[in-house]
Formats: C-alpha cells, structure tokens, sequence
C-alpha cells in the first residue's frame, strides 16, 4: 500500500507501523464518573468496520509522525491522510 | 543423430550450437532453444512421468503454461526440482534430469500404480487412510511422504543469490505481444515514462509463434522493429524473462526477473531478481493461454497443445513429428495444420468437434466435421487416435486446440470475478479488475490480432492522456483480419479409458464427475477434494476446461459453475527470491556496540540480543567453563570493580517545558519535581495496566532529560511516548529523539568504582559521596575535556555509575577505563554477570516484565502514585488486578543450599506446587520466571511469581522441573537476596 503522507508525500506502508483505531486518540478523563466504563470502552471496544475505517499508523522508518489514515477496509483505498496531532487538537485535546 | 526434428529458420541461431544433458545424454540444440524446444528437436517426447500414476508425459505446451515437462535442472546444490522445461533458456552445460520416477525414465517402477488406478480416484487419501486409526503414524504417513512431491530437494542451502530492486514508471504494461507493443509504443511516445515486462526472454509473444503479417512485414520482424524503437527511448524500460506475479494494492506490482544464464556464467550475478513495480496505471496484455479437451488416454506423450506445435514448428525450427494429426473445437486449430503443410510436414487427419464447413483445405489431410476424438494408443508415445466415427488414424503427434483462455489471473488478484462469454466459450474479465489497471488484447477476450492490435494502441494513448501526457496521433499497425470461431467441447465420452484434466496433479473428468456425484458442487471445494489446479502449474491448462465439465454433470451453466479464486503468484517464485539478501546474517542488521573490538580482542562470548551483539562473559585463561568466569566477574565486581557495555539501552532524549508533566503522566511514580542534577527510577504501565517498561530519567538541566529504556523495547517505549504525545496531549511542550546510537554508556560497578572514575573525571568535577550522591546525574568532562554523562544508578546493587561519551569515543573510552582500573584489578563483565547480580538484587527484568504483571505483582505497588493520572492508572484499579491470590512476584531460595549444584542447571522454568501436592496442572501455583547461581550466596537463587506470593514468605514449596527431571523444596523470600537494606550502592 502507499500511504500519502501529508508532510512526506506518497510513502510505502512497509515504512510504516500499524496501532489500530483513531478512537485511541480519544483518552477518557481520569476524574469522569463513568471513568471505569469509559477506560473499557476505549481500551478494548472496537467496531470491525467492513467500510471506510479511521486507523492509526506510525511512521517508524520515517519522519516519527502519527497519521490518522482513513481507509477502506474493503479496498484499501485510502480515502484520507492527516497529522494525528492535528486531529487530536481538533478534537479539543491540548495539553 | 543429432537434432532429427530440426527443420530449417525459426528464431534460433543454427550457427551457434549449445550442449547440455538430459538424463545423463549429452546433446545439442541451438542459441534460442528453450530446454523443451531442444528436446523435441532431439526427439525426447518423454519427458517426465505424472504424479500419481506414473504415466508417461511428454511436452504439452510451450509456455509458463506447462504441467508435463517440469525437471530438475542444476545439479548437486545448485539443482532445482519442478523447473518448466519450457520456459527455460537453454545454456551450454545445462544440466537436467527428468523427475518422479524410480529406475529409468523409460521404465518406471512407480508405474505400476497406474494399474491400481481405480482405486486412487478423487479423495482417495480421505478415504483410505481412515483406519486403523494406528496405521497413520507409522504406515500410512510415512508411505505417503515417499511417493509424494516431485523432484527432490539437493537437501543442501541454495547457493544462488537472489536480489530486490524496486522500479516507478507511469504506466505498466504486461505481455510484450502484439497487444502490448503497440500499446507501448503510443504510451511512450506520448511521453509518459513507461515499463513493458514480459515473461518471455524474447519480446513478442504469440508474433514469435506464428505466421502473422504485420505492416508488411513478418509478426516476429515487427516486433523486433518496435522493441528497437523502444529501446531507443528514454522513458522506456524493457524486462524481458520477467514475469508479473502478483497485483498488489495502490499499484504496486511484484515482478520475478529470471538471470540463470547470467548467474550460470558468474557466479556474483544474482540468479533473480525479485521487483517491486510501483505504477500509476497499467495495461495488461498477458495474452491468453489454449486449454486441451478432455478424451480417453488424451496424456500420451506426443499429444501436444495446437499452438505449442507451431511455436515449436515457427519459433523453434522443430517438427515435432513427421506424421501429425490435429483435433480442435475451433479455427484456430487449423492454422496449425496449414502452419505445418506449409513447412512440408505431413498432416494425415484433421478431426474438428463442431459440425460445420470445413475451415480450409489442407493436401493430404482427411478431415472429418462433428467427429471427436474418443480415444489413443502408444505407451509411451503416441501411435494411433480412435475417433468417435470409429476410425483408427496412425499419427505419431496429436496437436489439440480446446480454445482459448485469457490470462486474466492479475485482473483477479483484488477478488475480481471472471464473467463467461459463450461466444468465445471462456472467462473473460468483468469491470472488477484492481484500480488503476485496463486490459486490452486476447487478455481481455479481443481474440482477432488486428483487433488486438487497435486496442492496445488505443489504450496506449488513452491511458497516457489520463494521467496528462499528450496522446500520439500515430496510427495502429495492420493486418490481415482473421476470424476466431468456436464451439465449447470439454470432454469425450470414452467409456473406460480415462480423460486427463490436470496433466500435473493427474485429475481426470471421472475424478470431477466422482466428486460431483459425491456431494462436492462447489467449485472450490472440487477443487480441494480432487487436487484441481493446486499443482506448481496452478491449473492453468486445466481449470476452465473442468468448471466446463463440472458445468455439464451438474446441468448448470458455466457462470452458476464459477471459477476459484485467483492469488498471487502467477507463476511459481523462488523462496530465495522472496527472501533476497535477507539471509544468514543478514537476515537482519546487525549491531555492534562501541566496546566490541576491544571485547572480540579479549575473547569475550558474544551473545544475539535483539539485534545487538553483546558480551556475555569474558573467559580468562585456563576457565574451562562459563560459570568460572561468570562467578570471577560477579565477584570481582563486588569487591572492587567492574565495567560493562549498557550502550544498548535504548535513550531517549527529552527538551521541552513540559517535559516534566510528560514523564508524570507516562510513569506510575511522580516525575514533576524531580530536581536538576538527579535521576529517577521510573516504572511504565501500558493503558490496561500491565507493566510495561522500566529505566531511569535524569533531569540534566531545567528543560532537559534523558531517558533509558530496556534494550529490548527501546524502539516500542519511543513508538508510544511519540503516541502519548502526538495524539493525547499534542499541545505539551516535549521534543525527543532516540539518542540510543549516539551515546556509548558504560556501567562501573562495585566499591572501587568512584577511585577509578576519579581518575578519569576532569578534576573540576566533584564525584566524591557528598558532591556526586546516590542518583546524582551530571553533565561532566572526562580525559581533558572530552563531554560526559555521568549517573551515579546502580543496577548491580554496588556503588556504580554509568558513565556516557558520544558514540565515536566510546572504543577510546572503554580501553581507558581498564587501563586506569589496572590498578584495581578491573575487570570486564558481560550480560551473564549483570543477570545474576541483578536477580542476586532482586530487579525484576525482560522474564518478569511479560506483559501479564501489574505494578504491583511485581511488588512495585507502593510506587504506584493516587494523585495523578497517567498511562495504566485507571484500568490498573481494577478489582482483579488489586487482588492478593494473584501471582505475585518473590525471591526463591532452596531450603538445602546444595540442591542442584551437582547437576549444575537453576531453578529456571520450574513451576511451584505445596509440599504435599502431586505435580499437575491443578495444583500450579506459579512458576521461577529468573533463576541464577550465586557466588555471593553460594547456592541457586531465583525470582518467581507465586499466587499471593507477596503474604507467604518463609512458607516452603516445591519447585518442580518436569523437564529436567529435579524437584526442589524452596523458601518463599524476599526477592532482595543481597544487601537488602542497599547500604553498598550509597556509600
């Protein structure tokens, strides 16, 4: 697979290491109420998206970036690359 | 006689002789032979014999296609069995033997099989070796094993080298036929950077086979026309002899380029090269490939594919026999017959399927319309035909054409479907083929060449403009329009002689019809049941002509009927090419820390960790064992010093204001204030809670840290930290890099080791108790000036420092530490020492840290801070994990000091039961994870979990080794075996 890098352009997958699921980016707050539920959830809960999936992949042999790459399970096609760190942001998380 | 069936011309060079041997016979064929193509000009139609029956085979194609003729060739280490004669380059001394049979080709042992055949039809191992249930193991299996396979292994390491290369153009195109020049020939000419790979060391398919007329010219002048004009272009690549295997996601193509001739000649050269294709389209025009048609002993050698008979004929210069028949289902069949009168060779019959006109008149041919051909005699080569009008046709060659497929396997490799098209009575592919990729040509089912010819060059200039290459306004070249008319006809009514299939696997149409009748109607599992298509040939003779017979047992059409899966690889690839250099040591890198010459210099025992070359133990003369010098250096280093490569720690330095509240949140322990100048011991969980990783943190300045990982995770705690940070709390000001190969580090362990330091240290730097105290981190210089790290930590449980230069200085250093410490008797110590004074120590390490232990399983859970959150916080919380019968981790010591020093092997992998309990799985308590002698306890130690271990010590249990056959009484303790209070380390 190619995985066009936002920063790099166009990368082969074998660069590259897989995580799993962009909801990792989503770490529950220690201090919610549910944080128990929260943590199982995020910790162990995944969807088995046969369809456009939002994955985590580590660009080891490379620039050390997280991309959040969003990819068709079915075809992998991949539809979106984007910096981790940008999305994390964009979804609130800072410091 | 020397090459009987040579005729003259073909695409050969007669001047140019080349010898090689066949079974043991020294002979000849010409530059230009493939290893089949000489063997039929020297007249060996016997080739080989079949898999299970043993029948005689001979030659039945002249393409990758081939199931018959697939030898051994090479000999001794070099020698490579299952090798398709066919489409092998012939070399002066190429040396092949045919395969699978026992005695003489001629006269195989094995064939007696042949008349047991009944009894092996479709699912035969299924059904026979059932029972007794006893025999498996030492009758049937063994039995099985001797007859199975073909060819034999030399059972000795391949000593070819095989290579990788990686390639990027614009457009791919497969196939170098008509199809597939013309369309390389607009896309180049556009413009557009173009690759054009074909299986074959000759470009030009089918052109090289036939008697096509090309713009006037001979279909093989053409082609080499058009090859020079690419050749001269720079945005071409040409492969010849390298075939496409597989389609891979995003355009990415696998492509084996076959160089024997080249590595046979010298012996540097690599025996293939394994490609990688990166493409941004490609045009596939792979052809297509005749299948057979099924009738009675249809496997004799002799009987040959129709357009194998004119690529021997035309390309080859080779009659293959002197009196030919020809059976077809369509017009293509007939050019053989007019292909060979043409040359003056004799064809006695013409036998077509179909019922219509005769196609053409050929002198001294009989032809005989809607008549089959039912049946053949000739053992071991072919001597007569039956036909279905009950005539007898003597003929020593039978050319057979069943029709054409398209080689449309790549179109297929991302799960596309073939659709049927009864017109031309085969699969075609549909729309599903992998993105990015058009076929045009035969592949496509465009069966008339001046057809073909159009398609490719359309697509040539379609598929450049695509991607923004300005289109050639060339014309496409012409030809005279010959039409392609068939009738499906899979298999004959033969009564009892059998109908071969599957040449390689011996299939016949009675097996399929078995299989059918006994329940099996998926073509895929058919398929399993009868060995269909699953030979190195991949069925590519045989698997449509069966779904046609499947088809017709079953009263369904071909499409209900479907084809199986097509994967990669198209044609069988060397594991040595997958594999590439990558073999040996160079299976992966390897890695060598800064102290190994001086180390290989005192003879250290080196030992693989990860990827790291480390000393294990130093031997000293007249130590005949390695507990002698393991003892020596932890004792040694006890007692006054000892000095040891830690380089492979992983280091990650850290810079940032946030650094701080990074390593809080990473680590169980507090890291907010730690102070400048010191280090801390720092315990890292993963998110469900299991221990992670451990090492220390020094704070160097305000803003700077420098982390050590284990050697064994150095690269997955940098993966994560970069996790936590990038995508968790992306706004923390935190910058690191993995510093591990710039810093050489050394441990100087024991209570000499600050007098040795001392001499080293720039004296403007205090080292001494007060100034440089237990955990103090510093930035000093050494030797006049050279920059250090210097950390008073201790893994050893002595007072020790570990002491860091950059890399390059790291040799000088090593030797300056022994040369200083001379007067101390310094010693070095490899990774055997440190492992026993750290179990000696209690440390937990890479066998406690196993992912399934929590901060406090390993007795770390007083560390564990409530005040904060970090990695592992929450879901460590958990009631299971809190529990106190979990297993927990504690030291072990025999209750008898002298328990195993007579049999000299630790406790290691023992599992722990109570004393009065039989040693079952029931009773398990736990198990030694770590286990060591001791020269300071002078017994064997270990490090254990046990359930609740942490509440039961001083009770005793056995340690059982079921394995090794010892079984031990042994105190549950604390793990801290030596110096438990660490007065040593701060002194």
């Amino acid at each position: 697979m190619i995985i066009n890098h936002p920063l790099l352009g166009p990368r082969d997958s074998e660069e590259f290491v897989y995580l799993g699921s962009a909801d990792l980016i989503d770490r529950p707050d220690w201090e919610s109420r549910t944080v128990a539920d929260d943590f199982h959830q995020y910790q162990y809960i995944r969807e088995n998206i046969a369809g456009d999936n939002r994955e985590l992949w580590y660009h080891e042999q490379g620039d050390q970036s997280w991309l959040l790459v969003t990819r068709n399970t079915l075809t992998h096609e991949i539809i979106n690359v984007e910096l981790a760190q940008d999305v994390s942001r964009s979804m609130g998380r800072g410091k | 006689m020397s090459q009987i069936n040579r005729i003259d011309g073909g695409l050969i060079d007669q001047e140019k002789p080349v010898s090689f041997t066949f079974n043991g016979q020294l002979l000849q064929g010409y530059e230009g032979d493939t290893l089949a193509s000489a063997l039929l000009a020297n007249n060996k139609h016997l080739v080989g014999r079949s898999f299970k029956y043993h029948r005689p085979r001979g030659i039945l194609t002249a393409g990758s296609e081939e199931p018959n003729a697939i030898m051994e060739v090479g000999s001794g280490a070099y020698k490579e069995p299952n090798t398709r004669a066919t489409v092998t380059k012939l070399y002066k001394g190429l040396y092949a033997k045919s395969q699978n049979h026992r005695g003489p080709l001629e006269f195989d042992f094995m064939a007696v099989t042949d008349f047991f055949s009944p009894l092996l039809s479709a699912g035969f191992y299924y059904k026979t070796f059932m029972w007794p249930k006893a025999f498996w193991e030492k009758v049937y299996e063994p039995a099985i094993r001797n007859s199975a396979g073909l060819g034999t292994l030399s059972k000795e390491a391949d000593p070819d080298t095989y290579d990788k290369g990686f390639r990027y153009c614009d457009i791919l195109i497969i196939g170098a036929g008509a199809t597939g020049l013309s369309a390389a020939i607009t896309a180049a000419q556009s413009g557009a950077k173009v690759i054009l790979a074909d299986e074959d060391f000759v470009m030009g398919g089918r052109l090289n086979s036939e008697t096509n007329e090309i713009d006037g010219l001979p279909g093989s002048e053409w082609a080499i026309k058009t090859v020079a004009k690419l050749s001269a272009m720079d945005n071409v690549t040409l492969m010849t002899d390298t075939t496409v295997f597989g389609a891979y996601d995003h355009g990415i193509y696998g492509a084996i380029e076959n160089r024997d001739v080249e590595a046979r000649a010298d012996k540097d050269k690599p025996r293939q090269v394994n490609w990688r294709i990166y493409t941004k389209r490609t045009i596939l025009c792979a052809g297509a490939t005749e299948r057979s048609i099924a009738f009675g002993n249809n496997d004799r050698p002799g009987i040959m594919l129709a357009s194998a008979v004119r690529t021997y004929l035309n390309r080859f210069a080779v009659s293959v026999g002197q009196r030919v028949s020809v059976y077809t289902n369509n017009d293509d069949g007939w050019k053989t017959a007019k292909d060979l009168f043409n040359k003056g060779v004799n064809v006695v019959a013409i036998v077509d399927s179909r019922s219509i006109e005769p196609v053409m008149r050929v002198a001294g041919a009989q032809i005989f319309m809607g008549t089959d051909v039912v049946g053949t005699k000739g053992r071991r080569a072919i001597k007569s035909i039956k036909l279905s009008n009950g005539k007898t046709i003597e003929t020593d060659t039978l050319a057979v054409s069943g029709g054409w497929n398209p080689n449309l396997h790549l179109t297929c490799h991302h799960r596309g479907v073939p659709k049927w098209n009864e017109e031309l009575a085969t699969f075609v592919p549909d729309s599903s083929a992998p993105v990015g990729m058009s076929i045009a040509g035969r592949a496509k089912g465009t069966m008339v060449l001046a057809d073909a010819i159009v398609e490719g060059h359309n697509q040539g200039s379609a598929v450049a403009a695509e991607l923004g290459y300005k289109a050639s306004n060339s014309d496409p070249a012409s030809t005279p329009i010959v039409a392609y008319n068939i009738s499906a006809q899979w298999s004959v009514p033969s009564g009892n002689n059998r109908a071969w299939v599957d040449f390689q696997n011996d299939v016949t149409a009675k097996d399929i019809k078995l299989a059918n009748q006994e329940g099996f109607r998926s073509v895929e599992h058919v398929k399993r049941y009868t060995t269909l298509g699953m030979a190195t040939d991949q069925g590519k003779t045989a698997n449509v002509l069966a779904i046609g017979i499947m088809a017709e047992n079953m009263e369904q059409t071909m499409e209900e009927t479907g084809t199986t899966i097509f994967r990669p690889p198209y044609a069988p690839v060397a594991m040595g090419a997958f594999a590439g250099r990558r073999r040996g040591m160079e299976f992966y890198p390897t890695r060598y820390t800064p102290s190994h010459k001086w180390s290989a210099k005192q003879d250290a025992i080196f030992v693989e960790v990860g990827m790291w070359y480390r000393s294990q133990w130093f031997p000293k003369p007249g130590e005949t064992h390695w507990r002698q010098s393991v003892d020596r250096e932890v004792k040694q280093t006890r007692s006054s010093v000892g000095i040891c490569d830690v380089t492979t720690l992983g280091k990650i330095d850290l810079k940032g204001i946030d650094v701080s509240e990074f390593l809080n949140r990473i680590y169980v322990n507090a890291f907010a204030k730690v102070p400048v100048g010191k280090t801390r011991y720092g315990l890292m969980l993963r998110e469900d809670g299991m221990a992670m990783d451990d090492g220390t943190t020094a704070r160097l300045s305000e803003n700077h840290f420098v982390m050590t990982t284990t050697t064994a995770n150095a690269v997955s705690v940098y993966r994560h930290m970069q996790f936590c940070h990038q995508c968790l709390w992306p706004d923390l000001d935190v910058h690191m890099i993995s510093v591990t190969e710039q810093y050489a580090q050394y441990a100087v362990a024991g209570p000499n080791s600050r007098k040795l330091l001392q001499k080293i240290v720039d004296p403007e730097y205090d080292i001494s108790n007060e100034a440089f105290a237990f955990m103090a981190a510093g930035e000093i210089t050494v030797c006049g000036g050279i920059p250090a790290r210097l950390f008073r930590i201790s893994f050893s449980g002595e007072l020790a420092y570990e002491i860091a230069v950059l890399t390059r200085y790291g040799d000088s250093l090593m030797r300056v530490l022994m040369e200083v410490g001379e007067e101390f008797d310094a010693i070095p110590y490899g990774t055997e020492a440190l492992g026993v004074m750290r179990v000696e120590k209690g440390h937990a390490a890479g066998p406690e840290l196993n992912g399934q232990t929590s901060a406090y399983d390993l007795g770390m859970g007083g560390m564990v801070s409530g005040k904060k959150d970090f990695i592992g916080y929450t879901l460590g919380l958990r009631e299971d994990l809190q529990r106190d019968d979990r297993l927990q981790m504690v030291g072990f010591k025999p209750v008898n000091k002298n328990d195993l020093i007579d049999k000299g092997y630790s406790l290691a992998g023992a599992h722990l039961l109570g004393l009065r309990d039989d040693a079952t799985t029931e009773n398990d308590q736990g198990w030694i994870s770590s286990s060591v002698y001791s020269p300071m306890l002078g017994c064997y130690i270990g490090l254990g979990f046990i359930k609740g271990g942490q509440n039961r010590k001083g009770e005793c249990v056995r340690a059982v080794d079921l394995v090794r056959g010892s079984d031990v009484e042994v105190e549950i303790c604390s793990p801290h075996f030596f110096d438990p209070e660490g007065e040593r380390l701060r002194v």
